[in-house]
């Protein structure tokens, strides 16, 4: 057994200690929004925090995240308040939307180091997150938004 | 707050009811029939036609029976819906449509979604449900108060009796609306009067998208589910010959091994596990006839197949290579372009529960009626004791639109071997490796010139494999020979030349060939317009300019292309090293234009800065759809023309993952400017045309940048720094 707490619930997970993060959150807890694009760290779908610091859970092995605080898609905010959800509704920014919960998680741990990015601060964090849709461009813009909206009162 | 269901069993339990009581509620009920008495008794809600739903609580859903793959149409559709229906568009849910004939795509006669066909074929229709609905809704508020219905109106989900100041809400008529016929003809609204259509609506699935409630078909889980990963033979048309499982089955969690059509599944109680368990197979293959298949063989094959006459698609005038003898100039390029794989995000998968009498199927699908009655096949049950729900699909391109239906026969076969609820997950691996690729093509071409540098003959040779011969699609697009598909956006140019000749070879290699994001125009469009770019430069003249004086009776084209231009400063002093190219193509419905501006790095490298797009796609639904389709296939362009390219070696794909096939990234993204021109005329596609302009625009940049021509794809630094050092 193998002590995880995700979205600051505790769970008791029956894996082997190498099985991907990715899976446990997956398929042992049951929370789907982190996705499985690559399993080799290619893609970021599978970006969840561990300890505050995005990491791609397809190729973390579980006992690695065991005692630390995961945050998943589904704890960036029960109710789109995060300013990178209000600003990514303002942008439109979601196609097929697969991507998107590894674009929010790591443009969030963007903002929490950096909360005034620049374009060049913003391609060098959200490259290694694949977009197929291609929604870059939104994805910059509502960064930007996301960051102006903290700066002008905090995360409401 | 507006949502999408994704997996809703109230539906479910509605059709099942629906059925018994009904029998043709919603199977087969078309816009014109009449309720049925059984359908006016029962308990449900207020149902005008399939695409609506009015619930007595208020609620309002409307039933989509095209797939959400990302290019919106979970909110362009209901847009038309309520252009005319006039609900609150805030209390809006969507729900995938089950399949059934009354979902039928218009034009094709099964259900399904692609060809950019969603606004342009279901603009009429659904514009008709709406305005039905409301023209019931209206009668019923109008009976209640006993006053004449032309007096009322309806706005945001209310009827309302102005000169008595009453109103009644969707929900409180339901009730009522559902025991009156629906009129047979009810006159649609002006475009005067549009409230929503033309209007920039926010997508209604954001929200489920950026709190990880999407449910994709990946996401889906039933009781007692197990997971499988199946691995393929290495080379395509290979076959099982033996296998050992031992240390599969050894691996923790892995319940069963079975072979199967297309390979062997390792089915576990994860897929951590599946995947252990199948990467420890020992499989030997019977690699079969496609064991030596390389790339280069097939270059020479197609290259040597380009030099000779085809089977024609367009012959005007003289024969062009008589003419190109005369002329007083010619220029012959060949061209070329590798397969290349859709790579989705969401990796194929399929989910099955398969029953004695009944099979459960929930996928991310573009093509409902086909995958239903290829499951029905394989499970040995009739179409109707099938039931296919579709997910919101991360991706399809036309991947999820597959004629053989690959991704679900193969789940239904594991499921039948099984005996249990089994989810297939393709890896990655096996996503970019399992075919269905946009076919290599190879391209010769000629062209000749004047004395006053007139464009006055055009000859194109194309070699590559049909998509469609040997599907159920053959009859309606191979005519006399030639797969439309192969030759689209090259046997119409638009350019008025007067001898042209466009002729086709189909070689059958057996590679699995499928239509991608914009089927034959992702190649026609970069061959057509990297020519006359180089023709244009062969007469010594502007090839903006070139363009314009053999568009002069193509008003669409030409307007595209000027805007396009004009935007983009055609002709303005660019930073040193920088140089712009223009492409305009239609596909579609839609035409386009994309000026790119590049530049190109001592190691070959291209670096695209920015890039200027106007459509003209018709009249106009969701603006902001638009714009963020066209940022979409400019990105889904770029990357095949920088990167992308399928490979064979000994009959093997030589890549696997994203770091060999690589696609476009943040840090290389440019800056995308769209112009959408106003237009009465009918609604053009827009997911798939956004696409064919940007390689030859980008090529035609590296041209003005470097005097570099690049005529293969994808665009590769070794080739182009060789280049620059020759120049």
């Amino acid at each position: 057994m193998i002590s995880l707490e995700v979205n600051k619930k505790k769970f008791e997970v029956d894996v082997s200690s190498e099985t991907p993060l990715l899976w446990v959150i997956r398929e042992a807890i049951g929370l789907t929004g982190t996705k499985y694009g690559c399993g080799r760290a290619l893609c970021g779908a599978c970006t969840v925090h561990v300890d505050g610091e995005p990491v791609r859970s397809c190729i973390t092995p579980v006992s690695s995240a065991a005692g630390k605080k995961i945050t998943t898609i589904e704890g960036l905010s029960a109710d789109l308040s995060h300013p990178l959800q209000k600003a990514w509704i303002e942008e439109d920014v979601p196609q097929c939307g697969y991507c998107h919960s590894g674009q929010l998680m790591q443009a969030a741990a963007l903002l929490k180091k950096n909360p005034e990015p620049r374009d060049a601060d913003i391609d060098n964090v959200m490259s290694g997150n694949l977009c197929r849709c291609g929604t870059y461009q939104r994805i910059r813009k509502a960064i930007h938004r996301a960051a102006e909206m903290m700066s002008g009162g905090g995360k409401e | 707050m507006s949502g999408i269901i994704n997996v809703s069993l109230n539906r479910r339990d509605f059709l099942k009811t629906g059925m018994v009581i009904g029998g043709g509620l919603i199977l087969g009920f078309s816009l014109n029939d009449s309720l049925s008495e059984a359908a006016i008794q029962s308990s449900v809600p207020f149902i005008p036609n399939a695409f609506i739903h009015i619930g007595t609580d208020d609620t309002v859903t409307f039933i989509v029976n095209h797939s959400e793959m990302g290019q919106g149409v979970y909110t362009s559709l209901p847009m038309l819906v309520n252009e005319e229906l006039q609900a609150d568009w805030n209390k809006i849910k969507v729900e995938a449509a089950p399949v059934d004939p009354a979902y039928n795509h218009t034009e094709w006669g099964i259900q399904g979604t692609g060809g950019s066909t969603s606004v342009r074929s279901e603009w009429q229709r659904l514009m008709k449900a709406g305005a039905t609905g409301r023209a019931m809704l209206i009668a019923a508020a109008a009976d209640i108060w006993k006053v004449d219905p032309a007096s009322c109106r309806a706005e945001k989900g209310f009827v309302i009796h102005d000169e008595t100041t009453r109103k009644l809400s969707y929900g409180q008529l339901a009730e009522k609306a559902s025991q009156l016929k629906p009129p047979l003809d009810v006159p649609l609204k002006g475009e005067k009067d549009y409230k929503i259509i033309g209007k920039s609506m926010k997508r209604l699935d954001t929200p489920e998208k950026i709190n990880g409630k999407a449910i994709f078909g990946i996401d889906v889980r039933i009781p007692g589910m197990l997971t499988a990963v199946v691995a393929h033979p290495p080379v395509f048309g290979g076959r099982v010959k033996s296998f050992s499982d031992e240390k599969a089955k050894a691996v923790p969690g892995v319940k069963t091994v079975v072979q199967i059509e297309s390979g062997v599944a390792v089915v576990a109680d994860s897929f951590w596990s599946a995947q252990l368990g199948a990467d420890t197979l020992e499989v030997v293959w019977d690699e079969g006839s496609l064991a030596d298949l390389s790339t280069n063989e097939m270059r020479k094959q197609y290259a040597a197949l380009a030099k000779k006459p085809g089977t024609i698609a367009r012959k005007e005038g003289m024969l062009p290579y008589e003419v190109l003898e005369k002329a007083a100039k010619n220029i012959t390029a060949e061209y070329e372009v590798p397969y290349l794989a859709h790579a989705t995000m969401e990796p194929l998968n399929c989910l099955v529960d398969l029953r004695d009498d009944s099979c459960e199927i929930w996928t991310g699908t573009q093509f409902q009626t086909n995958d239903r009655d290829a499951a029905a096949r394989v499970a040995g049950l009739k179409p109707e004791q099938v039931r296919l729900h579709t997910t919101l699909l991360g991706g399809g391109f036309g991947r999820r639109a597959n004629p053989q239906s690959d991704f679900v026969v193969e789940a239904v076969h594991v499921a039948k071997a099984v005996k249990k609820p089994v989810k297939v997950i393709w890896t990655r691996e096996n996503d970019m490796k399992g075919g269905y690729y946009r076919p290599m093509w190879y391209d010769r071409i000629a062209a000749g010139l004047d004395e006053k540098g007139n464009l006055i003959a055009w000859h194109h040779t194309i070699v590559g494999q049909s998509i469609i011969v040997g599907t159920a699609f053959e009859q309606m697009l191979v005519m006399h020979g030639i797969d439309e598909t192969s030759v689209e956006g090259a046997k119409d140019i638009p350019y008025e030349i007067p001898n042209i000749l466009v002729d086709l070879h189909s070689p059958k290699i057996g590679i699995p060939v499928q239509w991608w994001r914009s089927v034959g125009h992702s190649h026609t469009a970069f061959v057509v317009e990297s020519f006359v770019d180089e023709v244009a430069h062969a007469a010594g003249k502007d090839p903006y300019e070139f363009r314009r004086k053999l568009l002069t009776e193509q008003k669409r084209y030409l307007g595209a292309l000027d805007l396009a231009a004009q935007k983009a400063g055609w002709g303005k002093q660019l930073p040193k090293g920088h140089g712009m190219g223009i492409a305009v193509h239609k596909s579609f419905g839609s035409y386009i234009a994309q000026a790119a501006e590049v530049s190109v790095s001592q190691a070959g490298e291209v670096r695209v800065h920015k890039v200027v797009c106007a459509i003209d796609c018709g009249r106009i639904v969701n603006p902001d759809t638009i714009v963020a389709q066209m940022e979409s296939g400019i990105v889904f362009g770029l990357s095949a023309a920088l990167y992308g390219a399928i490979t064979f070696k000994d009959g093997r794909v030589e890549q696997s993952n994203f770091h060999d096939y690589p696609i476009l990234r943040m840090n290389e993204m440019p800056k995308v400017e769209v112009h959408i021109m106003p237009s009465q005329e009918p609604p053009g596609g827009v997911g798939e045309p956004g696409v064919p302009p940007i390689a030859p625009a980008v090529a035609n940049a590296v041209f003005n940048a470097t005097g570099i021509r690049l005529r293969k794809l994808p665009m590769k630094p070794e080739a182009l720094k060789e280049a620059m050092v020759k120049v």
